[in-house]
């Protein structure tokens, strides 16, 4: 950082939001069709809008790493308009996991216990839904889905939990040694994070396939399933980007990138990873647990 | 207690009320609480009006009197802490004022305790199910024939012709008179909501859920409503006919009807009281 | 201002020849001239559709279309009038205004705020397109109530993706906004000096990122529901239709202020300016701004009386929805005090501000007679409702819109527009508006529900004389046009201060603004 700049960097032009645009577009009008029941072709129309939204992320965020690295472009208030806006976009992440957990909320709390008689509910289950009774795990009055059974918690969920805490301990080891310049645990450590990542990823697919075939357990049964499968499935999505961060982050430490005190790339997936951590605890909690 | 606020605002809509054509203003209806909601309508919109003749009052006097093009000279001062606690403190008080009334009208509307008799109201896209629970008749309510033909498009009929266009059923849901009648309330399909303005009940029939509530007429007559949530491509042609029977004439008319058990003045569901 | 800068990488100064300018710009004020322009078109095609509808309700009996085409109607005037017109009409204030007003050189992320911008076209032309495909547009109104919006043809997927780009456009605009403002100010400028445009935006820029999520999660659940089987809003497998409403109106209430704030913040500017009088009780007027924008959050079941809540969230949610009367008193009163022993000339700005404080105000008062939850009973789906938002939002919001038109324009173009012309546009607005609008709450209390293509022969006259009122409204905005075509065209030329000297950064540099502002940061004293 020998000369940073002295003005607030603006850059002239770029081509990546419209074809980011484009992407995004290609991929919606693709999915469109393939949810109206377009075939393979649709499915393709919208792999290839996905493909040109991650080659555009890609170089994108390549100009920008080059920017950041040659120390000529950004100064230290352009490097807080990032960190200021990885905080916002967290924040809107969180509202959006907010509304899911919301909904396992009202279901448990409110609806279920509608449907089953209580408040001023006493005629539903008389006349519509006879017999019903309000319970958690539950697939509705309409029984949708057939038997099942619900995920325990103190198993693969439990496991997960470990391996998920450990690695936000694993990334903040390779945090702190960044700030202190030991490359060497960096790398070992953030290693680490992302490995276990990856893992965590793996087991979740084992849990899904032990629902699918050993336990009935399904998107499609009832709120049981729908909450299940909708929170751990984008909370699963969301492990899937920060774990793949944290692979490209490696990657880049590997090469040198980040000093002790230019390294927001890192701080913002760190970030985003202890987000993921946190969105984790309250899905063992008040999916798994309670 | 409310009603000495009534005139303010009651004379500057009452110009032409007399016209059917041109009503302008919430119908009082034919129910206690139909009769305290108008109330409070017309308490809220009192307020509303003295409060807006208020502000408005003061915006005229400056935009009048402060005119550039008249000389004014601009004060300097940009607060004043004191007026500005005044004016906070003032239209809080206002709306507790306010408050208060609705929650004591609101209570009321909730209270279905001690009902006479239960009907059940299934929303259907686009017609009304009737059920008089406890009576075992039950019947389908559409858009009268007349208005049906009339409302196509391209239909060249005169809509002025048709007596009650789009207000008016085959079937009338009959009830009795002063009796407090339990309504119950869901759909079979999509939302739709039961809305007859002289009984001051709007609620929204869901699928899967029941809502109750009741009312309790006190004059015979034949009031209209019409489906207040949107439910397709009919939802404006699914009103309702409330036909209101004082209580002897309805015993007859069920009695016509049923299949030799008593009308439930309190059937087998009825027993719940409510919370 | 110091030049000092050890070596300038900002090699050219002036704006791309081209296209490429606009497709690949990166520059807030063309940026925000595109928001606008694009705002100004959905005016148009928003207004297009609602003379579709004020043609059908002319009079009695179906003249012009099927009820099922009114329906697709309503929800995209509905539609693109919020996401399409309003929403970008102010953040192209907001990209043009907030670096200027806070002495920043941009906005703080550039090339996000060219994808902010061009999502919304594309969004558009898929939102749109929905018409022509099988089953029609969305008709289950703009807030798409399952099951009802589950019925939609082959539109359905095309108008929630719509929706996913318009809220991520929507979302990354506000943490752009956002951290401009908080970290790009000139040094010096406290939060407490900042303009109250920029109080303004900050606070809704805060709202769109809080509830543009929940609204991407409740219109993802419709997508499951619809076709991978969940049962978020079917009872029979344990969920309830009317968590869709929950979750639709806690992103739907901030909404409403999301689009009613930046427009507070234009007359704050105004209205002073005109009354050359400092803007009374500035504090104060944060303070309320903050507070609505507090209350917003726990209000949004005042939209959803009717569907059998227990008596005490009813109770709850009338209780809270009448505190924001409160906070919105303050704003109106400060306004007032303002004017009062100031020195006020009435242009065209002025006007349309002076309109929007009196036309507001009513509809800010049918705003709290519908949350007196008995009288809703009454009100609620009916025509009154749509008078009440109608007042808030047309000769609110989009008044706002104007006067900040008129306030700016000569700071973007370096002319004056036709003041004449203006004051044309003014007064046939304000005449007709209050035609369309007013007599709506007269067929609302008579008993007429909205989202009907027809109606009741004892509500032909009314709805005759808002039909007259609406077709008045929508020419009178091509006059609008007009002006605005005039004054990019040229006019007298405008001043530095275009105005009598209000206060304000925006006014320090030279009309038009150059393309680069304030590249090294103004001192404040
Ligand atoms: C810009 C948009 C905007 C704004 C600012 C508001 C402002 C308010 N709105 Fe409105 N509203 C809408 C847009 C808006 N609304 C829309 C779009 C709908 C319908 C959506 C749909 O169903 O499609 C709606 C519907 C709606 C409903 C649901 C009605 C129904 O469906 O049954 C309710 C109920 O409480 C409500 C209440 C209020 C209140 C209390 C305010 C308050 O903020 C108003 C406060 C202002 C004042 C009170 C006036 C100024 C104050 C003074 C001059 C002080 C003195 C006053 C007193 C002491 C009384 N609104
Ligand atoms: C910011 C939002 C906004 C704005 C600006 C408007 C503006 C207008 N709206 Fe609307 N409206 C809504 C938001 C808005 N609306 C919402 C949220 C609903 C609820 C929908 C629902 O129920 O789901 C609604 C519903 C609604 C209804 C009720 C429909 C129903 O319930 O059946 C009506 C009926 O009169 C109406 C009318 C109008 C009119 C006449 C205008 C006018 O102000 C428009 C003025 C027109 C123009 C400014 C441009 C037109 C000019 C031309 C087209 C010129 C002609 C030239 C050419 C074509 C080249 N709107
Ligand atoms: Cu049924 Cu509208
Ligand atoms: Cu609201």
């Amino acid at each position: 950082m020998a000369h940073s700049p002295a003005r607030y960097y603006v850059p002239h032009g770029t081509k990546w939001p419209i074809i980011g645009t484009i992407g995004l577009f290609t991929l919606f009008l693709g999915a469109s069709n393939w949810l109206n029941g377009g075939g393979s072709g649709s499915a393709w129309v919208a792999g290839t809008g996905v493909a040109i939204v991650i080659v555009m992320i890609f170089l994108w965020f390549g100009q920008v790493i080059k920017e950041s690295e040659s120390g000529e472009y950004y100064n230290a208030d352009v490097d807080a308009s990032f960190r200021m806006g990885m905080g916002w976009f967290i924040f809107s992440e969180v509202m959006f996991f907010a509304v899911f957990f919301g909904a396992l909320w009202y279901m448990r709390n409110l609806a279920l216990p509608w449907l089953g008689g209580e408040g001023n509910s006493f005629f539903t289950p008389q006349l519509i839904w006879p017999g019903f009774e309000d319970q958690w795990p539950s697939n509705g009055p309409a029984n949708v889905g057939g038997a099942y059974e619900a995920m325990p918690a103190w198993g693969l969920p439990a496991i997960n939990t470990v391996i998920l805490l450990s690695s936000g301990v694993t990334l903040t080891i390779a945090h702190h040694a960044l700030i202190a310049n030991n490359r060497k645990i960096l790398t070992v450590f953030l290693a680490f994070t992302f490995i276990l990542g990856f893992l965590f990823i793996g087991l979740q697919a084992e849990e899904y396939i032990h629902a699918y075939t050993e336990l009935n357990l399904k998107l499609t049964t009832g709120v049981y399933g729908t909450t299940f499968f909708m929170l751990t499935g984008f909370h699963g999505l969301h492990v899937t980007i920060g774990a793949t961060m944290l692979l490209i982050i490696w990657i880049r430490c590997l090469k040198g990138h980040f000093t002790p005190d230019n390294h927001f790339a890192f701080e913002g997936i760190a970030w985003y990873w202890h987000f993921v951590d946190i969105v984790w605890l309250g899905l063992f909690i008040f999916v798994y647990w309670l | 207690m409310i009603r000495f606020l009534i005139p303010i605002a009651a004379s500057l809509l009452a110009v032409s009320t007399a016209q059917a054509d041109w009503a302008l203003n919430m119908p009082v209806g034919v129910t206690d609480l139909s009769a305290e909601t108008y109330d409070l309508h017309m308490m809220v919109l009192g307020v509303c009006t003295l409060a807006g003749a208020a502000t408005f009052a003061v915006m005229i006097y400056s935009l009048v009197n402060f005119r550039k093009s008249q000389g004014a000279e601009p004060a300097t001062w940009s607060h004043d802490t004191k007026a500005e606690i005044i004016w906070t403190i003032i239209p809080t008080l206002i709306m507790i004022a306010l408050v208060i009334p609705a929650a004591q009208t609101l209570v009321k509307i909730e209270d279905t305790r001690n009902t006479e008799m239960t009907i059940m109201i299934t929303g259907y896209q686009w017609k009304w199910h009737y059920e008089y629970i406890g009576a075992n008749y039950s019947f389908y309510s559409s858009l009268a024939q007349s208005s049906n033909e009339a409302r196509r498009l391209g239909a060249d009929i005169d809509v002025y012709a048709v007596e009650n266009y789009l207000l008016d059923v085959d079937r009338h849901l009959v009830v009795p008179a002063d009796t407090k009648i339990r309504y119950l309330i869901t759909s079979n399909d999509v939302l739709h909501a039961w809305w007859v303005p002289a009984i001051a009940i709007k609620k929204d029939a869901i699928p899967g859920y029941v809502n109750e509530g009741w009312f309790k007429v006190n004059e015979p007559g034949i009031y209209r409503g019409q489906c207040a949530e949107l439910c397709g491509k009919d939802h404006g042609f699914m009103p309702i006919v409330l036909e209101v029977l004082p209580k002897e004439d309805f015993v007859a008319w069920i009695s016509a009807r049923r299949d030799g058990k008593a009308v439930a003045t309190s059937g087998p569901t009825a027993t719940k009281t409510a919370g | 201002m110091s030049a000092t800068a050890t070596h300038d990488l900002h090699d050219d100064h002036g704006p791309e020849k081209g296209w490429r300018r606009w497709v690949y710009s990166t520059n807030h004020k063309d940026i925000g001239t595109m928001y606008l322009i694009f705002a100004l078109a959905m005016l148009f095609v928003g207004g297009a559709m609602s003379f579709v509808i004020r043609a059908e309700l002319f009079q009695p009996g179906l003249q012009f279309v099927r009820p099922d085409f009114f329906n697709q109607m309503i929800t995209m005037h509905a539609l693109i009038m919020v996401f399409g017109m309003i929403m970008p009409a102010f953040a192209g204030f907001a990209n043009w205004m907030i670096p200027l007003m806070i002495g920043a050189p941009d906005m703080a992320l550039p090339r996000l705020n060219n994808w902010s911008f061009w999502l919304l076209p594309f969004a558009g032309v898929l939102l749109l397109s929905t018409l022509f495909m099988d089953g029609g547009a969305p008709a289950s109104g703009w807030t798409l109530y399952p099951p009802l919006s589950l019925q939609t043809g082959n539109g359905f997927p095309f108008a929630m993706f719509s929706i996913h780009l318009l809220g991520l456009s929507s979302i990354m605009a506000s943490i752009n906004i956002i951290v401009t403002i908080l970290n790009l100010r000139a040094p010096g400028m406290t939060l407490m000096q900042m303009p109250m445009f920029v109080w303004t935006w900050l606070i809704t820029a805060y709202l769109l990122i809080a509830v543009m999520p929940v609204l991407a999660g409740g219109v993802t659940m419709l997508i499951t529901d619809q076709f991978f089987g969940t049962t978020f809003f079917n009872a029979a497998g344990g969920g309830d239709p009317v968590l869709f409403q929950h979750i639709f109106w806690f992103f739907g209430h901030p909404e409403v202020y999301i689009i009613i704030l930046p427009a507070f913040g234009i007359i704050s500017h105004v209205i002073p300016a005109f009354s050359r009088k400092p803007l009374f009780g500035h504090d104060a007027m944060v303070y309320a701004i903050a507070g609505i924008a507090f209350l917003s959050f726990i209000v949004w079941a005042h939209h959803m009386f009717t569907v059998g809540m227990p008596l005490a969230g009813q109770l709850f949610f009338m209780m809270s929805t009448m505190l924001i009367a409160i906070p919105t008193a303050v704003k109106v009163f400060n306004w007032t005090a303002t004017m009062w022993r100031g020195s006020i000339s009435f242009e065209t700005p002025m006007l349309f501000a002076v309109a929007f404080l009196f036309l507001f105000t009513i509809g800010g008062f049918s705003g709290l007679m519908v949350a007196i939850v008995p009288a809703d009973f009454q009100y609620h789906d009916s025509y009154f409702v749509v008078a009440h938002f109608h007042y808030v939002l047309v000769p609110g919001a989009l008044f706002g819109a104007f006067c900040g038109a008129y306030y700016w324009l000569p700071k973007w173009t370096g002319h004056m527009y036709d003041e004449r012309l203006g004051k044309i546009h003014f007064w046939l607005s304000a005449i007709f508006v209050n035609l369309t609008f007013f007599p709506q709450h007269f067929l609302g209390l008579a008993g007429m529900p909205r989202r009907i293509p027809d109606y009741s022969t004892q509500f032909a006259d009314f709805n005759m004389l808002s039909s007259i009122g609406a077709f008045g409204f929508g020419l009178s905005q091509l006059l609008f046009v007009y002006v605005i075509i005039k004054c990019v065209r040229g006019g007298e030329k405008a001043t530095a201060e275009v105005w009598d000297n209000p206060p304000g950064l925006e006014w320090t540099v030279p009309s038009p603004a150059p393309h680069h502002t304030f590249e090294d940061p103004p001192i404040m004293r």
